[in-house]
């Protein structure tokens, strides 16, 4: 993991209909690291990965990504194609499970026997292979998640978002999903954040792991201390499952 | 029974004859409603996306306008039309009053709405949260549309029918702003009032067969698209 952050943010904060339902004073994230969020339903999870992945105009405070400070303008196109989410819900196209994998690709101007082969390579890592030119609306929930994260994984993202990508899957997909997260990240150097309710998820798989409640930031650790050693009241009865959500 | 018959079959050998009045009809029924099916297109589907997928002020009231204009009647658009170009409206400079380009503004007048409030219900009919999910993998905001637009295609092909049908079809406006001037702006439904009136049935039959075979045709073409769509 490398100690420069990726992303800095400092006092951001979202509205809706004039309820604040993001307010992250500091959260530092560093590059190649995987970051866990975890906290309860309607924590702000959600919008912070939308913001990480500039899909979302904050109402105030700062956002750096890299070089690139957050303002008035939005992101950059080259600069928001190094970031990509995977949601908890994908919504594939009425196309083929290979059309779904390629269509970032072709967004960026790939075409032919190149696009073909990272496609090839990317249902083989996902173990989809043998349902290449199958509708992709005719899939099982499990199968769509691995399609959506073939999507996300070929245009060889910096920054891949994570949004409950294992929810509701059996244990076969979530330990397939779970094994390229690991695999990317180790590889690849990918900086991963992921968003999950499962704690041990979180456990098994990030680096640092990060509690937000009602949309702050109440503790941030490496997740060894995070779950061994919380330093925050709060951050212990979530981990013991004694917070009624 | 047997007039009908009859004329049926003086319909077919019209039809057969090669006959250069028909086909001068035919040609122009088929030009007006496509140059108008053309325009209402290129303003309808735009627009239908934009208002499915944009969040603006005025949405809710530019929907009711868009959905009254999807019953509106014919041939009240004909007479707006009439007025706007007739010697002393607005546009009346333009001389286009019992030309063709009448007949095409009113055309597209009619259709337009169509052709917009369908596409934003087919639009509206995909899950909202693609575009988002688009945007994330590095989709412009206008590769997101175009990739929405194309989910929405079979729902945006019946846009495209029905307007085609409000216009093939429709008589009243092209009627009054067009004059039905033989050889001008005569067309296949104005050609069909007119021969009923003097009671040659056997051309009126020839002319709404003809009608009714282009209508299958367009809508033939159409569905072979929809198909693909489909599969």
């Amino acid at each position: 993991m490398s100690p420069n952050p990726v992303y800095k943010l400092h006092n951001l904060t979202q509205t809706y209909d004039e309820r604040t339902v993001l307010n992250i004073e500091r959260l530092d994230i560093f590059a190649g690291e995987i970051l866990a969020i975890v906290g309860p339903s309607g924590a702000g999870k959600s919008t912070l990965l939308r913001h990480l992945n500039f899909l979302e105009r904050p109402a105030s405070g700062s956002l750096r990504f890299e070089a690139f400070h957050l303002n008035g303008e939005g992101a950059p196109l080259n600069l928001r194609r190094k970031i990509t989410t995977v949601f908890q819900n994908p919504v594939l196209l009425t196309r083929s499970v290979a059309d779904n994998v390629a269509y970032g690709l072709k967004l960026r101007g790939k075409t032919g026997d190149q696009v073909k082969r990272i496609v090839d390579d990317a249902l083989d890592l996902v173990g989809l292979n043998n349902l290449t030119h199958t509708g992709a609306r005719t899939l099982s929930g499990g199968e769509a998640q691995r399609v959506a994260l073939a999507r996300a994984l070929v245009i060889q993202p910096s920054v891949l978002l994570l949004d409950e990508p294992t929810a509701n899957l059996d244990p076969y997909n979530v330990k397939l999903i779970e094994n390229i997260i690991t695999q990317v990240n180790r590889e690849q150097g990918t900086t991963i954040v992921i968003v999950t309710h499962n704690i041990f998820q979180a456990k098994r798989l990030a680096h640092r792991t990060a509690l937000l409640l009602e949309g702050r930031l109440v503790e941030i650790a490496e997740t060894g201390a995070f779950f061994s050693n919380p330093s925050d009241p709060r951050t212990e009865a979530f981990i013991h499952g004694e917070m009624v959500y | 029974m047997n007039d009908l018959i009859q004329g049926i079959i003086q319909a077919f050998e019209i039809i057969l004859s090669l006959n250069s009045a028909l086909y001068e009809i035919i040609w122009l029924s088929l030009a007006v409603s496509g140059i108008a099916l053309l325009f209402s297109t290129v303003l309808g589907i735009p627009l239908g996306a934009a208002m499915a997928m944009a969040r603006f002020p005025g949405r809710r009231l530019m929907t009711a306008l868009l959905y009254t204009g999807m019953g509106f009647p014919p041939v009240v658009i004909g007479l707006f039309v009439y007025l706007m170009l007739s010697r002393s409206g607005p546009a009346g400079q333009l001389g286009w009053l019992f030309t063709p380009k009448a007949m095409i503004v009113a055309q597209t007048i009619i259709s337009f709405p169509l052709v917009a409030g369908f596409t934003m219900a087919a639009v509206m009919g995909v899950d909202p949260q693609l575009r988002r999910q688009l945007m994330s993998l590095g989709a412009t905001p206008w590769q997101a549309t175009v990739t929405i637009l194309l989910e929405a295609k079979i729902g945006v092909i019946v846009a495209i029918v029905a307007g085609f049908g409000a216009i093939i079809s429709e008589v009243g406006a092209v009627m009054l702003v067009g004059g039905n001037i033989e050889g001008k702006t005569r067309v296949l439904t104005t050609a069909i009032v007119l021969e009923t009136q003097k009671g040659n049935f056997d051309l009126a039959i020839a002319l709404g067969l003809v009608l009714l075979f282009l209508s299958f045709l367009v809508n033939v073409a159409l569905l072979r698209l929809q198909g693909r769509a489909f599969s």
